[in-house]
């Protein structure tokens, strides 16, 4: 029987084949009493032997496909198998209790996850899940239980699981893996920030797919629109290859415009930038035809260590990005740390509001030392390319003020120093505060730019946490608030000469294209991957026809009245 | 017997990966290593033990060796210590 189901649309594409449905194998342990715990010890050890070949062979696959990073946490599953406190406690077990060594391994494992659960350290919370993975591995060779493993898919098949653990996508066959779906999870999990990565459409979050799905069930993903065909019949299936070809076809297109420009059929130019956050991202953002960088965040340099990032340091990742870049415009936001976002070796205080707290700009006027570290690292990298440098979370424009004369100080005594430094560099602001949009008209006459940072002017203006779920379906991109802000923040810098940028989520999204090409947005930024189908998209429309539209776009009462009207208006990409 | 007492200065503690460096290391050697701290002692080629410790900042422990290799062992270890650990 043809069944539907519908998830969330992580990762673009249509994918049409066999399913093979990843199972939890059971793993039931009863207790029984041994007569030989010798033996029964000597089976323990073995098992823990397989288990070990098993993760060397995963770590070695691992670090061959995904790097040094990824394969680390085989590594840490290793240690734990070679920990001698834990194959004694199992040992003494089955030797004291003469117990078998599954009900032996299940009492230690459980004892130690425990006592890691109840630290108050998420690191250790952490490594109570490792603990529990690896005894799973040990306990399935002790119980004789084969494992599903993704490496055993010797077919082209869409995968089936609850979820896909780091552990599961290593051993992803991916000549055989054409797509997959899950029961849990959402656009920023694992899984689908992995199938966006690896180019494979994917649902998530379709909540009963496991239950739905058979191992060699026909199956259509459809992971532009979030829905999954179980045993589809052919009239469906032949539907779905046509959509299919269309969407490789059209990514062949995407393809085309790659050294083209941003300009719309009656010639108004735009410049599309990439998002980025260390300068390993830089080989996509050339591949996919970036005109410059609009946002470069700088948190990941001083977040996973014991110390700030000193200035040498950071000179060389701003210089490389810069020089690779080639005089392309590239905006380099300065830390953007605090709220959500810890470092240890701050010492920041715990606040009960930390979006509204002491975060990003504020803290860098209070830490001086570390802001100027920053500014002179980005002073000296300028004479390597277009620097343009923006302050996150502004909201008053003494801030702004403190932070230029800030910047102005450590230009003087770089040029003391005798460094090189650009002849001009651009100060601007990120707009992400509702105050800063309200009175753009009073920042554009001292600032050189604004970049709109959607993600937190949606939750600031809506007053609605985007990571709660409840309160989720109040993040609107397109409530008119928000339209309107936007349009406010362009039309006061373009009166003062000013340009305009959007570097959050937004930017590239196919909704939101025509609108803010419309209101006259100078300069979108987005993920790499966004980069083609936006410059085709533009490429299709006309300035002249998007304004007066993106004019009446602000007079819709709803978000979804506005996602509508420009479905209606023919202005998709699709 | 060879016994050293440290200061822990790393602002996680011995949490993160130099646990995983301090353990590899004792376990390169065949004598006894322990790890003292706040009045309890565990086997420090043990990853879980070391970690049940919750040693954080600021922290005074002991290491002690004993066996065939110890001269060589506690210098090793007061290597990996003082790489990342403390002083």
């Amino acid at each position: 029987m043809a069944n539907q189901l519908q998830g969330i649309a992580a990762s673009k594409g249509i994918a049409i084949a066999k399913a093979f449905v990843l199972e939890q194998p059971d793993m039931t342990v009863e207790k029984t009493s041994v007569e030989d715990p010798a033996a029964e010890s000597e089976r323990f050890r073995s098992a823990v032997g397989k288990a070990k070949e098993e993760l060397e062979e995963i770590k070695a696959k691992t670090l061959e496909e995904q790097g040094e990073e990824n394969a680390e946490i085989f590594a840490a599953h290793l240690l734990v198998l070679d920990d001698p406190e834990l194959l004694k406690a199992v040992e003494s077990k089955i030797s004291d209790e003469k117990i078998n060594a599954e009900s032996a391994l299940k009492d230690v494992t459980d004892m130690f996850v425990t006592m890691f659960q109840e630290m108050d350290n998420e690191y250790m919370q952490e490594r109570a899940a490792d603990i529990q993975d690896v005894s799973k591995r040990v306990m399935l060779h002790l119980l004789g239980v084969e494992n599903t493993s993704l490496a055993g898919i010797k077919d082209t098949s869409i995968v089936i699981a609850e979820d896909l653990t780091p552990s599961d996508t290593a051993q992803l066959n991916r000549d055989y893996t054409l797509g997959f779906a899950t029961d849990i999870g959402g656009r920023t999990s694992h899984s689908a920030i992995m199938a966006r990565s690896l180019e494979l459409p994917a649902v998530v979050g379709t909540k009963e797919v496991t239950a739905q799905v058979k191992t060699g069930d026909l199956l259509i993903i459809d992971g532009i629109e979030g829905a999954v065909f179980v045993n589809p019949d052919s009239a469906v299936v032949e539907e779905y290859e046509k959509k299919q070809e269309g969407f490789l076809q059209q990514k062949e297109k995407w393809k085309q415009v790659v050294n083209e420009s941003s300009i719309t059929t009656d010639n108004h130019q735009v410049e599309l930038a990439a998002n980025i956050g260390t300068p390993d991202d830089l080989e996509g953002v050339l591949n996919n035809g970036a005109e410059g960088i609009g946002l470069y965040r700088t948190e990941f340099l001083y977040m996973g260590r014991n110390e700030l990032p000193s200035e040498d340091e950071q000179f060389e990742a701003y210089k490389k990005v810069l020089t690779e870049m080639e005089n392309k415009p590239v905006v380099i936001r300065t830390l953007d740390i605090g709220g959500d976002k810890d470092l240890p070796y701050l010492d920041l205080p715990e606040e009960l509001n930390p979006f509204l707290g002491f975060r990003a700009i504020r803290l860098c006027l209070e830490e001086t030392d570390m802001f100027k570290t920053q500014l002179r690292a980005l002073l000296r990298a300028s004479a390597f390319g277009n620097l343009k440098i923006m302050f996150p979370m502004v909201a008053t424009i003494e801030e702004f003020r403190e932070a230029k004369a800030i910047f102005d100080e450590e230009w003087r005594n770089l040029k003391e120093e005798g460094h090189e430094i650009a002849e001009k560099i651009e100060l601007g602001i990120m707009v992400e505060i509702p105050s800063t949009a309200v009175a753009a008209d009073l920042f554009a006459d001292e600032v050189d730019f604004f970049s709109i940072g959607t993600n937190d002017l949606i939750q600031y203006t809506l007053a609605a946490d985007r990571m709660s779920e409840k309160v989720s379906h109040l993040y609107q991109p397109y409530h008119p608030a928000i339209l309107r802000l936007v349009k406010q923040v362009i039309d006061a810098a373009h009166e003062k000469g000013k340009w305009v940028g959007m570097c959050g989520e937004m930017a590239g999204e196919e909704t939101a294209v025509p609108i803010l090409l419309g209101l006259g947005l100078d300069e979108f930024s987005m993920s790499a991957t966004s980069i083609l189908p936006a410059r085709t998209q533009v490429r299709g429309l006309a300035y002249e026809d998007v304004q007066p539209l993106a004019n009446e776009v602000l007079n819709k009462k709803t978000s979804s009245e506005v996602e509508q009207f420009i479905k209606e208006q023919g202005l998709l990409n699709v | 017997m060879q016994q050293k007492n440290f200061k822990i200065t790393s602002e996680t503690g011995i949490h993160a990966r130099p646990a995983t460096q301090l353990v590899n290391k004792a376990g390169q050697f065949s004598s006894d290593v322990t790890l003292e701290y706040n009045g309890k002692s565990v086997n420090l080629k043990s990853i879980m033990g070391v970690m049940s410790l919750g040693v954080g900042q600021g922290a005074e422990v002991t290491i002690t060796v004993e066996g065939n290799d110890e001269e060589e062992a506690i210098a090793a270890i007061e290597e990996v210590v003082k790489e990342g650990l403390g002083e």
